[in-house]
């Protein structure tokens, strides 16, 4: 697994790609959008064709180019685990693991994931068939309301992974010999998802249980 | 079923599956991402077209031209709402700003448009294109500037008891301070949302509300529609804290938007949008006077409290807990009221006692400095066990001291220094801190149904909601332990408007009036199938999947063999208990924290909630509630605060990157412990609530930890680096 995997297709070359976009329209100085609204105004979104794999399914859709990565999953593929809370990378409610490492699916395009792996809380387990990481959380009540859940699920199994491959953090001791697993590094490497109802404690019991060690 | 005296026996009191920490009945839907929340309910109707909300760039002031044409020529736009083609626009009995502006603006960020589209990105980029023209006014957005006329409201009399002026201008040990709480945001992670779907002149409402029967009310009247016509769903809710208790503006709006459009509107507001949109929980400055003995006891408290808002809105009455929390021959409670043009305030997670004891219990620890005393001796030498106001009404249970004395122990509160500043680990200046926790213990008349079928499978429906608080276990639990079954022969089914009424999710009320209801209806239940069977009265049990009666054992499911059997009842609590009782819920917090000497950063270390609350249903779920809330604490201490731009009048950080909460690193393990306790005077069930009780206290006991810790006292929330850092010790 390539943690540090350059994306192929950068967000700005997508923005800049779709200039008919009517998104750019709110980046554009006011004056400017006087001069010529019309036609920004009044063009039909520029559609393009995707094609990746979500929970192993191939999915293929025609997406408008704004449509971010969660609502690709939400309202197009009608999976409706991956949560909106902010819609812009501040709250970790959308997190879905793509091609292993965990990403913040609102603040990506879906057109960007030609050829992605996806995983998403649907394709980690389901309902009688749960993945350890969802056992745990049920078993510790690491949720209360349940919105943020899916979201710190996926990112509690992608922290793992980034321990594991020895990705440093901010409380790393020394980012030379790599991280070990501890409440500060995995408190640390979790607190962009946030949870109101404030079941931090619990998760943090939930993520110790499934790294094999006492919180 | 009357609830009018304290309850006696029941089965509940078995407590085979009632107080067993069972794990969320619904758990597993909400961690495989299965539960389904407003905006996520693609089946339930054809068409849904996307809205989106624009809201007002003014706080105060008139709408002069909005301009629509390029955002109607704009791609994918199937109708643009605003007030001109809205229709009359009514006002609910919860919230009083309109849902939509024009002509008038009421609040920054108040709605001024939706824009429906067919998909959500052309919603959006088209509603960039509204162009409004306002005229705007001045208005009043200080609450410290606005203070000096502040004026008392019918709704919130002054309480005054014994004489006050007198016992404090006398008493030997005197204290005199003014404490400040900010303006606070809900921030639930889900933001408010709706489908809205019109069927002729019937409504229908996907949405996420925590009272059904307020929104109900509410909805029909800002709609000017009949309630009977509208019907809502919220059987799974994103959190709420008080910010999504009625019928909130996303219900309205898309209501209105699927009208003008002619079909299904979804619409959620965006974060940044809602924070000023929406509700939160207003700011106070409050001045606390307390006068003692050299022996610790208070002789006067004096709790005045100054708060805003929108004219005729909600009062942050943060005197509420002082009358009940510790004794004392003279009292006085105040609270005045600014008007206020910003963004309505409305109830967060215990509104009046979670400000209120930001202060109070901040005035305690300083009582106990002056008096040279342990902060809990003094806390103990005030406890009573009889209505501070009213020696004839005694709580019904109050064992505050228990848990301080609990407390105390477990959470070694013999190594905190009593000089602070003493305890220093390396770099760090370590402190304690500790404050009590009141909360009122009410109830509201409820409703549910319950269903036995063929099977044997008990299936219970009330609007009562579940805002992750555990509502569907404890009422589940509560359901099996009365017709003798187990947890997988219940089904709780929730949030429907058809289901019967319940309290909904408010107030801490939600535990002990939903249990309650539905003890009685399968209290109901049970009589009708001893009825059918013809079993004589008072030789029926139901027991293991079982009714046994006469040495008879017929399983449950055999009752309803010709069909399903169904009854409903309604717990009505009468006014007898809270008459004869002082009811309430008490507990007690321990912080430990660490002060970098030399940065003044602040980290919580540990922390104990000590709760007697009742009956525990479930000490899974109500330990959660307690844990959030007690983070939720460390957010008020040392970082929520709604930043107003006092020019222009609105919520500059309307965001989660802005309004910072607190997130894992900010949190140490929680301990609580619930003490044993039955309160048989408030419901059937003997359960009082622990979601709201939980928070407050906590930010004083952060703060007096710091004041441990460093010897700086801040009493104006949150108490961020630039409040104390000059007057860190200096650095040896």
């Amino acid at each position: 697994m390539d943690i540090f995997r350059e994306p192929k297709v950068s967000r700005r070359a997508v923005i800049v790609g779709g200039a008919s976009s009517a998104a750019v329209t709110a980046l554009v100085p006011a004056s400017a959008q006087d001069a010529k609204p019309s036609t920004l105004a009044a063009s039909v979104p520029e559609m393009l064709k995707v094609s990746f794999t979500v929970n192993g399914k191939v999915r293929e859709l025609e997406l408008d180019t704004r449509t971010t990565l969660l609502d690709a999953l939400r309202e197009h593929i009608q999976l409706t685990g991956t949560k909106k809370g902010c819609d812009q990378g501040q709250c970790g409610a959308c997190t879905v693991i793509v091609d292993g490492r965990r990403i913040n699916s609102c603040l990506t395009l879906a057109v960007m994931h030609e050829g992605d792996k996806i995983t998403t809380i649907e394709g980690l387990g389901a309902v009688g068939d749960l993945h350890p990481m969802q056992a745990a959380f049920l078993k510790h009540d690491g949720y209360q309301c349940g919105y943020c859940t899916p979201g710190q699920i996926c990112s509690a199994v992608g922290m793992l992974a980034e321990l594991k491959a020895g990705v440093p953090s901010h409380v790393t001791a020394d980012p030379a010999v790599g991280p070990k697993f501890s409440n500060a590094e995995t408190r640390e490497r979790m607190s962009g998802n946030i949870c109101r109802c404030g079941a931090y404690s619990n998760i943090q019991e939930a993520i110790a249980e499934v790294a094999g060690v006492r919180s | 079923m009357k609830f009018q005296t304290p309850a006696g026996k029941n089965p509940i009191d078995r407590m085979k599956v009632v107080g067993k920490p069972h794990d969320r009945v619904e758990g597993p839907l909400k961690v495989t991402g299965a539960a389904p929340y407003a905006y996520e309910r693609h089946s339930v109707i054809a068409n849904q077209a996307y809205g989106e909300v624009v809201g007002a760039a003014i706080a105060k002031g008139r709408i002069i031209s909005i301009d629509l044409a390029e955002a109607r020529r704009a791609a994918g736009v199937i109708a643009i709402l605003t007030a001109e083609n809205a229709g009359g626009i009514g006002r609910g009995d919860f919230i009083f700003a309109s849902p939509l502006a024009g002509p008038l603006v009421e609040h920054y960020h108040q709605a001024v448009a939706v824009v429906v589209a067919e998909s959500l990105e052309q919603a959006r980029a088209a509603a960039a294109l509204v162009r409004v023209d306002y005229d705007r006014a001045d208005g009043v957005y200080d609450l410290s500037s606005a203070k000096a006329g502040a004026t008392k409201r019918a709704s919130v009399p002054d309480a005054a008891i014994g004489d006050f002026a007198t016992a404090f201008a006398t008493a030997p040990v005197k204290l005199d301070a003014v404490y400040t709480t900010p303006d606070q945001s809900h921030m639930a992670m889900e933001p408010h949302a709706t489908i809205a779907a019109w069927d002729g002149d019937r409504l229908n409402l996907w949405t996420s509300v925590q009272a059904l029967d307020w929104a109900m009310r509410d909805l029909p009247k800002i709609l000017k529609m009949p309630r009977d016509k509208v019907h809502m769903s919220s059987p799974y809710i994103g959190g709420g804290f008080g910010g999504k208790i009625s019928s909130m503006s996303d219900a309205a709006l898309a209501a209105l938007a699927a009208r003008v459009a002619g079909c299904p509107v979804k619409l959620a507001l965006t974060r940044t949008l809602l924070v000023n949109n929406t509700v939160h929980r207003p700011a106070t400055i409050q001045r606390v006077r307390i006068g003692a003995a050299r022996d610790g006891k208070i002789l006067a408290i004096g709790h005045e409290n100054w708060t805003g808002n929108l004219p005729d809105a909600f009062v942050e009455q943060s005197t509420v807990p002082t009358p009940s929390l510790y004794a004392g021959a003279n009292r006085l409670a105040t609270t005045r009221v600014a008007v206020l043009d910003l963004p309505e305030g409305s109830s967060m997670r215990a509104p009046g006692e979670a400000p209120g004891m930001m202060a109070i219990e901040i005035a305690m620890d300083e009582l106990a400095e002056l008096l040279g005393m342990d902060p809990i001796q003094v806390r103990l030498v005030n406890d009573t066990q009889v209505d501070p106001s009213d020696p004839n009404h005694p709580f019904s249970t109050r064992q505050l001291a228990e848990c301080l004395h609990v407390g105390s122990e477990r959470f070694g509160w013999s190594k905190r220094a009593a000089k602070p500043g003493a305890r220093r680990e390396g770099q760090w200046l370590i402190g304690m801190g500790v404050a009590s926790a009141i909360r009122g213990a009410r109830t509201r008349t409820s409703a549910a149904r319950a269903r036995l079928d063929a099977k044997g499978i008990v299936t219970i429906e009330t609007d009562m909601t579940d805002i992750g608080t555990g509502a569907y276990t404890i009422l589940a639990q509560t359901a099996a332990e009365m017709m003798g079954i187990g947890l997988d022969d219940v089904v709780v089914k929730l949030g429907e408007s058809d289901y019967p009424v319940s309290v909904g999710s408010i107030g801490q009320r939600g535990a002990a009036s939903a249990s309650g209801a539905v003890f009685a209806a399968c209290t109901k239940l049970r009589q009708t199938i001893a009825q059918q069977l013809s079993l004589p009265e008072g030789d029926v049990d139901f027991v293991d999947g079982h009714i046994v009666s006469g040495g008879r054992r017929i399983p449950l499911g055999k009752a309803a063999a010709a069909g399903e059997i169904v009854v409903e009842d309604v717990l009505e609590f009468g006014p007898e208990m809270p008459k004869k009782y002082a009811q309430q819920a008490f507990g007690a917090h321990f912080v430990e924290v660490a002060v970098h000497a030399s940065t003044g950063e602040i980290r919580v270390r540990r922390m104990l909630a000590v709760c007697a609350a009742g009956r525990i249903l479930n000490p899974k779920t109500a330990r959660s509630q307690v844990i959030g809330a007690m983070t939720m604490g460390v957010g008020a201490a040392l970082s929520e605060e709604l930043a107003i731009d006092t020019r222009f009048g609105y919520f500059v950080n309307h965001d989660l990157a802005g309004y910072e909460v607190a997130v894992h690193a900010d949190i140490p393990h929680q301990e609580v412990i619930f003490i044993d306790e039955v309160d048989p005077t408030i419901t059937p069930t003997k359960a009082k609530g622990v979601g709201e009780l939980g928070l407050v206290g906590v930010a004083a006991a952060v703060a007096n930890a710091i004041y441990n810790a460093t010897g700086v006292r801040v009493r104006d929330y949150p108490i961020r680096l630039d409040k104390f850092m000059d007057r860190l010790p200096a650095v040896a």
